[in-house]
């Protein structure tokens, strides 16, 4: 690894990060306005309690940082806030659509998932003073990540939606099990690969330019490829199978350096594919939806992407504005079709906005895991980072006919507050880490004494 | 380990490259596609937001928007009901537009027509909210009523043309359907009523006029005639011609009777007037023979068959078979065989040699405004389609035509005091059901301002030629008569 050369006090860039957030939250002020001035030509009663939450929600994260985490990323919390404000503003304005006000609208509950998430934030930046004593629940995060993926399938509590079965029910509350099983996964990846990356990446013979890993070596990503067939199989979801095969082998790929896993994951994948698509009628209509949404029978069966790919063309280059457009036309509008949502009334010179923060969040997650001295921190911000540019990747390409409509939702902007709450703490694992990125090497080791044998410094030394 | 995270970055870059591209797709370059996609609810609730032109017949809304407080702003309501709904079609929320004047002049009515670009960018800076174009049609009120009355409840259809000009005067189809229900915003509502008239047996959706084929039968005749006299085979009204009981067809077993089994004159022959009074089919079948088929096509082709015409409605193009062979060719000639036609078509035969031998293109739509009244398209230029037969030729027609009025089997269309011109016909189409009256007129014959064309579907009474005469030919008279004012 090569040596960056820092400054001896590097600049913490904590006013850099209360002006910008000061910036997302007056962005997403204005928009909510916007919503109310097109709708009802009137600036919305609830302007001021909503102005000061998100101001407070926002500042003590802020605030928090500023005392635990001072070297953190200063990009990372404004453009989570501005997504999530964003988010918001839509669900606000197809709570107005519906007519649904006040405490009984989706926007109330999202404001108040949005509070629980940055409390939850605060405390894993509180409570979590360095991001490697995650590496002793390595195996705790590997059984939590697995139980709570195969959760929806326990009868009694697993909860249908859409054909796919992602979703658990808890008296009253019902949640994606899913979205913190990405945490846990994560953890346990980055934990497992750093110990074993050394034997995964040295042993194996070569074949046409590539080194193919030994048959007993293979053990890891078939139990991963299991995995992701049972969730493909029983909860017949492709999102989430193509989301935890996917950041499985984007890690062990990051760990070992080895381009043949790639390869051999995604013949794995192929395969389980091909065999979900012969086997399930419930995938082959979704491959005839994202082939032909426009059939007079596709639409039919579903106009869910129709609907959404006409929001966006309404919307085209400009938009309708918000709070002008017809985003209720679309079901699912203000979860698994917000991107859509939002396209059609800021335009696509918005939805390129909206792309464009997502960028910059994953960004500041790849040059965290860049600058992190640590193997496992390397691994899991990049894993962290991956999850969320996949799972983007998986719900908006799947909302855009890239790839065929999947049942995940899209980071910190679709409704439910179990994704919100997970990817919020993803933010703060990331805050934490680049906390530890930035942060000038201190005189002397303090409290946690690092592995040795991780440390950055030892170079695998390739045999072949 | 820092090479693999860079290397996972492009990974990632790369797929939200594509994103940009995929929304740059869908946003900008294929948006106006999705946005034309008939399906597309936004385009059909933007259409709804703006308010829709009128459509008036005689100074009276038959179709027109008006403003109600629920998603679609602007509700359309055809006040009279049934009697212009094949005209008007409908314009459903649930359904669509996909008949009539609703579906043919949709650019107009919605306002999205080139020619009112003009308009949209003025009502742009000034702030006022664009409407659509409406639409004065031809039709004359008293017309359609007399029309729609005399049809009654018998399925058939009725034109009326101004001969002068090709204007439509009348244009009813039975069964009608009343088109309110099916532009509701109860959806409920509207999608019952448009299963039962997508299901409907007898096709009330059908505009008969223009979009229903049917054998011509003897009206066909004239046509037959009006070659005859062009291609020299006879000369005038007067030239003998054969009319034996039972004409002999070439090549084939079958002969070509008369329906009452009679020679149509002493010594098996007859005038040419006279054959048209009596609808004498050995006559014509044996003029069929001499002409051969693609001199009658060729004919029938100068009055308007095969051609597309749109009024703006397209008219399904009517036909005379092409190759046709000695025994086809005298079928032909008294309209059965594979001769098929639109009674618009038929009323442009009787418009046609009304007017000298030149059949003007019909059209429906008199003027378009603006919604503020100013004339955007004023009352079109007459256009001549064809010069289908000499005004020699359509003299004599007429002359033969008045004949069969006065003194032949269309006596019921007599009008005192004027003088009319018709012919009547009988069509077999189904062995077992009655064949359809056929009526063809135009009036005055001296001085024509209106001609008109009736069938009645199952009308007519086999073997006879009573049903064009009894049924299709008083309601083709009392269509006259509104038009004249008598």
């Amino acid at each position: 690894m090569t040596t960056t050369v820092e400054p001896l006090n590097p600049p913490t860039r904590r006013g850099l990060e209360l002006a910008l957030l000061l910036g997302a939250i007056a962005i997403v002020l204005i928009a909510w306005i916007t919503v109310d001035l097109n709708r009802n030509g009137t600036v919305p009663a609830n302007i001021v309690p909503v102005a000061g939450g998100l101001f407070v929600l926002a500042l003590a994260v802020h605030v928090v940082l500023r005392w635990r985490a001072a070297y953190a990323d200063p990009l990372l919390l404004p453009v989570t806030t501005a997504l999530n404000g964003l988010g918001l503003v839509m669900i606000h304005r197809l709570d107005l659509a519906k007519g649904q006000l006040g405490t009984d609208g989706d926007a109330y509950r999202q404001i108040v998932w949005t509070a629980i998430a940055v409390a939850m934030s605060v405390a894993v930046i509180i409570l979590l003073r360095d991001h490697r004593l995650l590496r002793r629940f390595t195996y705790v995060s590997m059984a939590v990540g697995f139980i709570l993926l195969l959760l929806p399938l326990v009868p009694g509590i697993g909860l249908s939606v859409n054909g796919s079965q992602i979703w658990i029910k808890l008296g009253p509350l019902s949640f994606q099990p899913g979205e913190f099983a990405k945490i846990a996964l994560a953890i346990f990846f980055a934990g497992y690969l750093v110990q074993t990356r050394d034997v995964l990446s040295l042993a194996g013979r070569k074949v046409l330019g590539f080194t193919f890993p030994r048959g007993r070596d293979l053990g890891p990503i078939l139990v991963a490829w299991v995995l992701a067939l049972l969730i493909l199989v029983f909860e017949k979801d492709l999102g989430s199978a193509l989301l935890f095969f996917g950041l499985f082998v984007a890690m062990l790929y990051v760990a070992t350096e080895r381009v043949s896993w790639i390869a051999i994951g995604m013949l794995l994948f192929s395969v389980a594919v091909v065999f979900a698509l012969s086997a399930f009628t419930h995938f082959q209509k979704r491959v005839d939806l994202w082939l032909d949404p426009f059939s007079a029978a596709n639409l039919e069966r579903s106009n869910q992407l129709a609907n959404g790919l006409w929001g966006m063309a309404a919307g085209g280059l400009t938009g309708t504005g918000l709070g002008a457009g017809r985003p209720w036309l679309t079901s699912f509008a203000e979860s698994d079709f917000i991107y859509p949502s939002l396209a059609e009334e800021l335009g696509l010179y918005g939805s390129i906005a909206i792309l464009l923060l997502y960028l910059l969040f994953c960004e500041r997650g790849v040059r965290t895991a860049l600058g992190v001295r640590d193997g496992f921190g390397k691994l899991l911000a990049v894993g962290l980072t991956f999850s969320v540019a996949f799972q983007l990747f998986i719900v908006i390409g799947g909302v855009t006919r890239v790839i065929p409509l999947t049942g995940l939702t899209t980071p910190f902007m679709s409704l439910g507050g179990s994704a919100l709450l997970a990817n919020w703490i993803i933010m703060s694992l990331l805050l934490r880490i680049s906390d530890q990125a930035r942060r000038p090497l201190p005189d002397a080791p303090v409290g946690i004494v690092d592995d040795p044998a991780e440390a950055e410094p030892t170079q695998v030394v390739r045999l072949s | 380990m820092n090479t693999p995270i860079r290397r996972l970055s492009v990974v990632m870059a790369a797929l939200f490259t594509t994103l940009l591209v995929s929304t740059t797709l869908i946003q900008f370059v294929q948006a106006k596609t999705l946005d034309a996609m008939p399906a597309n609810k936004r385009t059909i609730l933007d259409n709804y937001a703006r308010e829709r032109g009128s459509i008036i017949v005689g100074g009276q809304a038959v179709a027109k928007s008006v403003p109600v407080e629920d998603q679609y702003q602007f509700l359309r309501t055809y006040p009279q009901g049934k009697l212009y709904s094949q005209v008007t079609g409908f314009y459903s929320y649930a359904v669509g537009a996909p008949y009539g004047l609703e579906h043919a002049s949709d650019d107009l009515l919605s306002g999205n027509s080139d020619t009112l670009f003009v308009r949209r960018v003025t009502d742009l800076i000034t702030g006022r909210k664009t409407a659509g174009a409406t639409l004065d049609l031809t039709i004359n009120v008293k017309a359609q009523k007399a029309a729609d009355q005399g049809l009654g409840k018998s399925r058939g259809a009725v034109v009326a043309l101004d001969p002068r000009t090709g204007a439509i005067l009348a244009m009813v189809s039975h069964p009608q359907f009343d088109p309110n229900p099916i532009s509701s915003h109860d959806l409920a509502t509207a999608s019952k009523a448009w299963e039962a008239l997508a299901s409907d047996p007898n096709k009330a959706f059908l505009n008969r006029s223009i979009n229903e084929l049917y054998p011509p039968g003897s009206t066909f005749k004239v046509v037959t005639a009006a070659a005859a006299l062009e291609e020299g085979v006879v000369t005038d009204e007067n030239s003998v011609v054969p009319g034996p009981a039972v004409l002999d067809l070439p090549l084939t077993d079958t002969n070509l009777p008369n329906e009452n089994r009679q020679p149509c004159g002493p010594g098996d022959k007859t005038t040419l007037i006279h054959a048209l009074e009596i609808s004498c089919n050995t006559a014509f079948g044996s003029l069929g023979l001499q002409l051969g088929g693609e001199k009658l096509r060729a004919q029938a082709a100068k009055f308007g068959f095969g051609d597309v015409i749109q009024i703006p409605m397209r008219v399904t193009p009517s036909s005379v078979p092409a190759d046709l062979n000695a025994p086809q060719a005298a079928q032909s000639a008294i309209g059965q065989y594979e001769v098929k036609t639109t009674p618009l078509q038929m009323a442009m035969v009787a418009a046609g040699i009304a007017n000298q031998g030149r059949v003007m293109t019909p059209y429906l739509i008199d003027q378009v405004r603006s919604a503020n009244l100013d004339v955007i398209q004023s009352t079109p230029e007459p256009v001549e389609l064809s010069q289908a037969v000499s005004p020699q030729t359509a003299d004599i027609l007429t002359k033969m035509m008045v004949s069969v009025v006065d003194n032949g089997s269309g006596a019921r269309a007599q009008i005192p005091g004027v003088k009319v011109a018709g012919k009547t016909g009988t069509a077999q189409h189904d062995l077992g059901k009655p064949p359809h009256a056929w009526f063809i007129s135009f009036a005055p014959a001296d001085n024509p301002q209106v001609a008109v064309a009736v069938v009645v579907e199952d009308g007519g009474v086999t073997g006879s030629e009573v049903g064009g005469g009894r049924i299709a030919a008083p309601i083709a008279r009392e269509v006259m008569k509104a038009v004249l004012g008598k």
